[in-house]
């Protein structure tokens, strides 16, 4: 037998056991963003084909301050990351729960946007396709923010409790990935419903 | 090159091999495991519990269809049959079997010592396990516990406006979409799994392109999961949402649309019966070059070859759809990236046959079987390929021409290729040989029946005869082909039983066999049959494709050529 | 080429399996595949032979659409059977000439890991084949689905219901069910029926082999075909999409008639119901009932849609979709339990007393 074993210079290897998570997020992603381009397409494809009204036109307005809030928790919980990259675990709790503020404002927001739609303009979704394909895919959308939202929460309490050390950076940076995905999409629905064909 | 010492250890026995113990603690064992192993052999019971009650309900249809005006089963009972038929054997048969051949090998082919996430492992099981038994359900809950033995019957499709609550009263397609609906999310995290297994995984040296084409196939299997239940997880909560909130995705009476769910089925059905295929290539990757005595031939473009499969499949769903009144520019660019799917898969054929080409072939079962696949699996692509000329398909679709063609590559390719894995793996799995005797039975019966069942399947769809019909009448001239068909069901069924017969005589009276009985080649015959718990006592190094050959002939390994 | 041999003795570790003998399997295999093909031929060249079958092959077109797709199919065909000849020797080939035999040496045979110059020749010549394919299968959509009509063509509306036809001659004004009535069109004046292809309910599919390929019939949605057929006679063909219960039983036939039969035909159908004093206690039973609700009949005050029209219900030879024959004991069972001719039809029993059967049966059987 020839020589047998021999070290095995780290840069063969650029996925490693430890990247895991990550990767396995990003399947997860993949996954996620097939089942939301079926709404998205379901979404364009019966854009102006309602048999009856209201139309977007008559009933939407952008959620220009919502989307703002939950664009910027992206940054938030980039810079609570980094803070707890460093060990800096007091900056992480601060920023982790602003992320969780402007999460929750957003949801607010949505939920505000329903009861108008719904008890104000009459549109269920019932009432017509764009009825059926709007609160679905906003729906969707809010369903992820919402799991996301109840993460953040749970790694949160953790954090209060004094659980989460610098060493679970790599783990909570996965969590993370997940949140960015969920504000991604959300750049992708706002154009859709409230840009594209409004 | 791999690291020899798992191999010149002594067996290690692992306790629950050593003694008889209480009944209920086995299963305990086996309901709580996240070792890849033990759910690889789940799943895979799993698939055969529902082959078997699949081919039951088939048996049925056959029964039924054998002569005309016949008048054994209802109307909708034979609705029902082929629609939990159709839904059984590819969701809970197929999918269940091939997930578990990946789960059982993956580990244990890359050099690790279990998948990515052991306890998604668990649970994408349990999903699925779920997921079947939410379907059966409907048959006593499918209109109310009242109204027991019912099933869906939309067919396994399920086309809309069908499905509407209009013309599906009761709960059998809410069955119907939540079994498969859980179903796929079980498929998601198994996909998941195997997809980072196979990249973060993997033993120091085995750079992905020393991978077995094993670990290669499934990848992209994977990945096809990835991308294809997501539409179908998507179609399916449109379908809940209108038939529960009353929404009108499908709902042609309020401007919904027909034709957009056939689209969103297809996007992920035709990437299914390539996530299906593609595990039977793989199989059928690693028992040929072993058997043949020679490695792989041009495992580069066979890598090349799998990976646009992969892509391309994503693009030919409307092959489906040719008479649903598409434009001539759509089926004409149909019809182009479906006859594209040839190449690749010609590739491949004439791979497997290039390996052959020059070895010594060793005729044992699991060898015969991947002989039956290369010839079957020809005939059901040419068939294919048949049905791809959108104008052919105009006379063909929907007859029992298609029916015959995707029986032909299922049972003649993917169910020959599972086979001829069973055959190779086993003494792996349980440490025992099963028979050839028994083995060659099983072939020869399976063959038989396999061709007069679905050889002659073609004919009555030429003729005329669509799919999906309870009875016909005689003077149509269908007759004498369905009763052939119908008697070839019979000797399916004794082959498989020959078979199952097999997989228990073995279980419990099987030889013993080495670690290594086929002389193979790569890494999960240098551990023990069965492996231990942990797989490999050593994590090995590989320098080469085919490790175990460079340790058998040091003189001349395969590292020295690539 | 990297190739090479390896001069290594194979160490048979644990030697399990030994090569069997391949020709019997072989021997078996072709036979099973040989009878395929001669029996495919042997059915197409049998339903050429008689004329109009009531065998609906699709190897026996009468009409331009099927005709191209007849050719198109004798011509891929041709294609995989000349593939499948070549590989299918070739896999014979290898799976026999290198086998084991028992009088081997135990040594590995020469390793050889592939070669670009074959893979090449693999690749390239599928890709041609693919490509000429292509050609051929879109001249034919363009031929088909591209196609021009004459003015004074047949304008039709079918519209699948769930499980029977309805025809509407929008040219003529009336509406009948179940049996397709087209004058023959000769190629030389070519006089094609266009069909607009509609749906009530759920998805059907038009499908009379000899006459045209399928298109399906979808609800919410406007489908097209047309068919031209050059010889008298009577082509069967029936639902070929899922659609329910009775998809089984939703039989088509369509009638060729020579131009005046038609024009003939076309006239009888445009007249009001007949008026008989005879029947006129069925008539009373008919107008009664729900009937009036799903069916009509023209000049009465029966005018429902749901059901196939029965003014001349008589002039059909056939009564639910084919499903039975259109007699006086079919019809009276048919009036008085569906579902012992077609169980699921969408029409319910109407329990009635066996006198006005008798005198419903007689109305329907007045009605030419
Ligand atoms: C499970 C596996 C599986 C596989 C691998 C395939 C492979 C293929 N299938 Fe099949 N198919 C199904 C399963 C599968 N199919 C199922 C389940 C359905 C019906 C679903 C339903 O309606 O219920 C279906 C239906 C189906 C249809 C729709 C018919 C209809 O409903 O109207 C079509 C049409 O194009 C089609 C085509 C093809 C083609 C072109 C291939 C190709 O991939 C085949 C490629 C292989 C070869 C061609 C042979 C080898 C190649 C060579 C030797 C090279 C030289 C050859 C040439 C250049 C041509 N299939
Ligand atoms: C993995 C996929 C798979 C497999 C393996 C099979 C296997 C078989 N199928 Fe199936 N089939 C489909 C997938 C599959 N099918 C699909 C997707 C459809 C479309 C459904 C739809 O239209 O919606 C279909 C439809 C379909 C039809 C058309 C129905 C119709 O359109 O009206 C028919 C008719 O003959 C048929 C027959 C068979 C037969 C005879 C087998 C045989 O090969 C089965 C052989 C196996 C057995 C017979 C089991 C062995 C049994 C024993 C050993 C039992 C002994 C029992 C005890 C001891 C308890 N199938
Ligand atoms: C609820 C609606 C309904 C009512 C009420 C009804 N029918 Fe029908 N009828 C149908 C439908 C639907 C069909 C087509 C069935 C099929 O072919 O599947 C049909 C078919 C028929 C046919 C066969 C027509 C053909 O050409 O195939 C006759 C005759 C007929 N009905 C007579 C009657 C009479 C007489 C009555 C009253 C006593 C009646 N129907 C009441 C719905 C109804
Ligand atoms: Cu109408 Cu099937
Ligand atoms: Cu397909």
């Amino acid at each position: 037998m020839a020589a047998t074993t021999m070290a095995v210079p780290q840069s063969e290897m650029p996925l490693s056991a430890h990247m895991r998570g990550k990767v396995g997020m990003w399947c997860l992603i993949a996954a996620e963003s097939a089942i939301f381009s079926i709404f998205v397409v379901a979404y364009l494809y019966y854009a102006g084909k309602s048999l009856s009204g209201p139309t977007p036109a008559q009933v939407l307005e952008v959620p220009i301050f919502t989307s703002i809030c939950l664009f910027s928790s992206s940054l938030t919980i980039l810079v609570a990351e980094k803070a707890l990259h460093i060990g800096n675990i007091k900056r992480f709790g601060a920023f982790w729960l602003l992320t969780i503020v402007l999460g929750v404002i957003f949801l607010l927001g949505t939920a505000r946007e329903w009861h108008g739609l719904i008890y104000e303009k009459g549109l269920t979704i019932s009432t017509n396709l764009f009825g059926t394909t709007f609160y679905s895919l906003v729906g969707l959308h809010a369903f992820h923010v919402i799991v996301g939202a109840t993460g953040l929460t749970i790694i949160m309490i953790f954090t209060a409790l004094g659980h989460v050390r610098q060493e679970h950076s790599e783990r909570i940076g996965v969590f993370a990935m997940y949140w960015h995905f969920v504000d991604a999409i959300w750049v992708v629905v706002l154009s859709v419903v409230y840009f594209i064909t409004r | 090159m791999y690291d020899a010492q798992p191999m010149s250890r002594p067996m290690v026995v692992s306790p629950e091999r050593a003694g008889s113990r209480p009944l209920v603690q086995v299963l305990h064992d086996w309901i709580v495991t996240v070792d890849h192993k033990k759910l690889g052999v789940m799943y895979f019971s799993y698939g055969i519990l529902f082959l078997v009650i699949g081919g039951v309900e088939a048996s049925i249809m056959r029964a039924q269809l054998a002569v005309a005006n016949n008048h054994l089963v209802s109307p909708e009972t034979f609705n029902r049959l082929f629609t939990m038929h159709g839904t059984t054997m590819i969701f809970f048969a197929a999918m269940p079997i091939v997930f578990g051949f990946a789960n059982y090998l993956m580990p244990l082919m890359i050099g690790a010592r279990d998948m990515a996430f052991p306890r998604l492992n668990a649970w994408s099981f349990w999903m699925s396990a779920l997921g079947g038994i939410i379907l059966y359900f409907s048959f006593i809950g499918g209109s109310g516990l009242y109204g027991a033995g019912t099933a869906p019957d939309v067919g396994w499709f399920a086309y809309a406006p069908l499905t509407s609550p209009a013309f599906s009263v009761g709960h059998s397609t809410d069955y119907w979409i939540i079994g498969i609906l859980v179903s796929g999310f079980g498929s998601i995290g198994t996909a998941l799994n195997v997809l980072t297994t196979i990249l973060c995984m993997r033993c120091p040296g085995m750079k992905l392109y020393r991978m077995p084409l094993f670990a290669w196939m499934n990848t992209v299997m994977a990945v096809l999961v990835l991308v294809a239940i997501g539409p179908l997880t998507a179609a399916q909560i449109m379908l809940l949402i209108d038939r529960y909130l009353g929404g009108h995705f499908f709902d042609t009476q309020a401007g919904g649309s027909a034709v957009i769910w056939m689209h969103f089925f297809w996007i992920f059905g035709h990437p299914e019966v390539y996530i299906l295929v593609l595990p039977a290539f793989a199989i059928v990757s690693e028992v040929i070059p072993v058997f043949s005595r020679k490695p792989i031939f041009g495992y580069s473009i066979m890598v090349a070859a799998t990976v646009s499969i992969g892509f391309i499949s994503l693009g030919v769903w409307a092959h489906h759809m040719f008479t649903v009144g598409m434009t001539s520019y759509a089926n004409a660019f149909f019809v182009a990236s479906t006859a594209a799917i040839a190449v690749p898969t010609g590739i491949k054929i004439f791979n497997w046959l290039g390996t052959m080409w020059g070895g010594k072939i060793r005729y044992s079962v699991a060898m015969m079987f991947c002989v039956g696949f290369l010839c079957q699996f020809l005939i059901a692509g040419l068939t294919g390929i048949m049905l791809s000329a959108a104008p052919f398909d105009w006379q063909l679709g929907n007859s029992y021409f298609v029916v015959a063609h995707f029986h032909y590559v299922i049972l003649g390719g993917i169910v020959m290729a599972v086979f001829a894995g069973v055959y190779y793996w086993f003494p792996k799995v349980t440490g025992k040989m099963l028979s050839e005797t028994l083995g060659k039975w099983h072939f020869w019966l399976f063959v038989i029946g396999f061709h007069l069942t679905f050889d002659f399947m073609h004919i009555p769809g030429l003729l005329g005869m669509p799919r999906r019909i309870y009875t016909y009448d005689a003077s149509r001239g269908w007759e004498i082909w369905n009763l052939i068909v119908s008697i070839g069901v019979i000797f399916q069924v004794l082959g498989i039983l020959f078979w199952v017969v097999n997989l228990i005589i073995t279980f419990y009276k099987g030889k013993k066999t080495g670690n290594d009985p086929w002389d193979a080649w790569t890494l999960e015959w240098s551990t023990t049959s069965p492996p231990p718990d942990y797989n490999f006592a050593t994590i090995p190094v590989v320098r080469s494709r085919r490790p175990l050959w460079d340790s058998k002939h040091p003189e001349d390994p395969d590292w020295k050529y690539e | 080429m990297c190739s090479r041999s390896a001069n290594c003795g194979r160490q048979n570790s644990t030697g399990q399996s030994q090569p069997v003998k391949g020709p019997a399997k072989w021997a078996l295999q072709c036979a099973a595949l040989l009878c395929f093909l001669a029996i495919v031929s042997g059915a197409s060249a049998s339903s050429f032979a008689g004329g109009p079958s009531s065998t609906p092959s699709i190897f026996n077109p009468a009409s331009t659409p099927a005709h191209d797709i007849y050719h198109l199919s004798l011509f891929v065909i041709a294609i995989c059977l000349g593939i499948f000849l070549v590989v299918f020797s070739l896999i014979v080939y290898a799976a026999v000439k290198f086998r084991a035999r028992v009088s081997d040496d135990g040594r590995e045979p020469p390793q050889i890991y592939g070669s670009n110059q074959v893979e090449l020749a693999w690749t390239v010549i599928p890709i041609l084949i693919v490509v000429v394919l292509f050609l051929a299968a879109a001249r034919v959509i363009h031929a088909v689905e591209d196609a021009r009509f004459p003015a004074d063509a047949i304008e039709v509306t079918a519209v699948g219901h769930q499980f029977w036809w309805e025809f509407q001659y929008p040219g003529y004004g009336f509406i009948t069910a179940n049996v397709l009535h087209v004058p023959v069109s000769d190629p030389n004046h070519p006089r094609p029926t266009h069909i607009t292809l509609l749906s009530a309910d759920t998805d059907h599919s038009f499908w009379v082999p000899q006459l045209a390929g399928k298109i399906d019939l979808i609800p919410n949605r406007k489908n097209e075909m047309w068919i031209d057929p050059h010889d008298l006679g009577t082509y069967v063909g029936q639902c070929a999409q899922y659609c329910g219960v009775e998809h089984a039983k939703m039989l088509l036939t369509v009638d060729v008639q020579s131009p005046e039969e038609f024009e003939r035909w076309t006239q009888q159908q445009k007249s009001p119901a007949m008026v008989s004093d005879q029947v006129a206690a069925g008539r009373q039973v008919f107008e009664s009932n729900a009937c009036v609700n799903c069916h009509t009949v023209t000049g009465t005050g029966a005018n429902g849609k749901f059901g196939p029209d029965l003014t001349h219900l008589m002039s059909r030879t056939t009564i639910a979709a084919g499903a039975a024959t259109n007699t006086q004991d079919n019809l009276r069972l048919w009036v008085k339990e569906p579902d012992a001719i077609k169980p699921g039809a969408l029409m319910p029993a109407m329990q009635l007393e066996e006198r006005d059967v008798d005198a419903l049966v007689a109305y329907l059987m007045s009605l030419q």
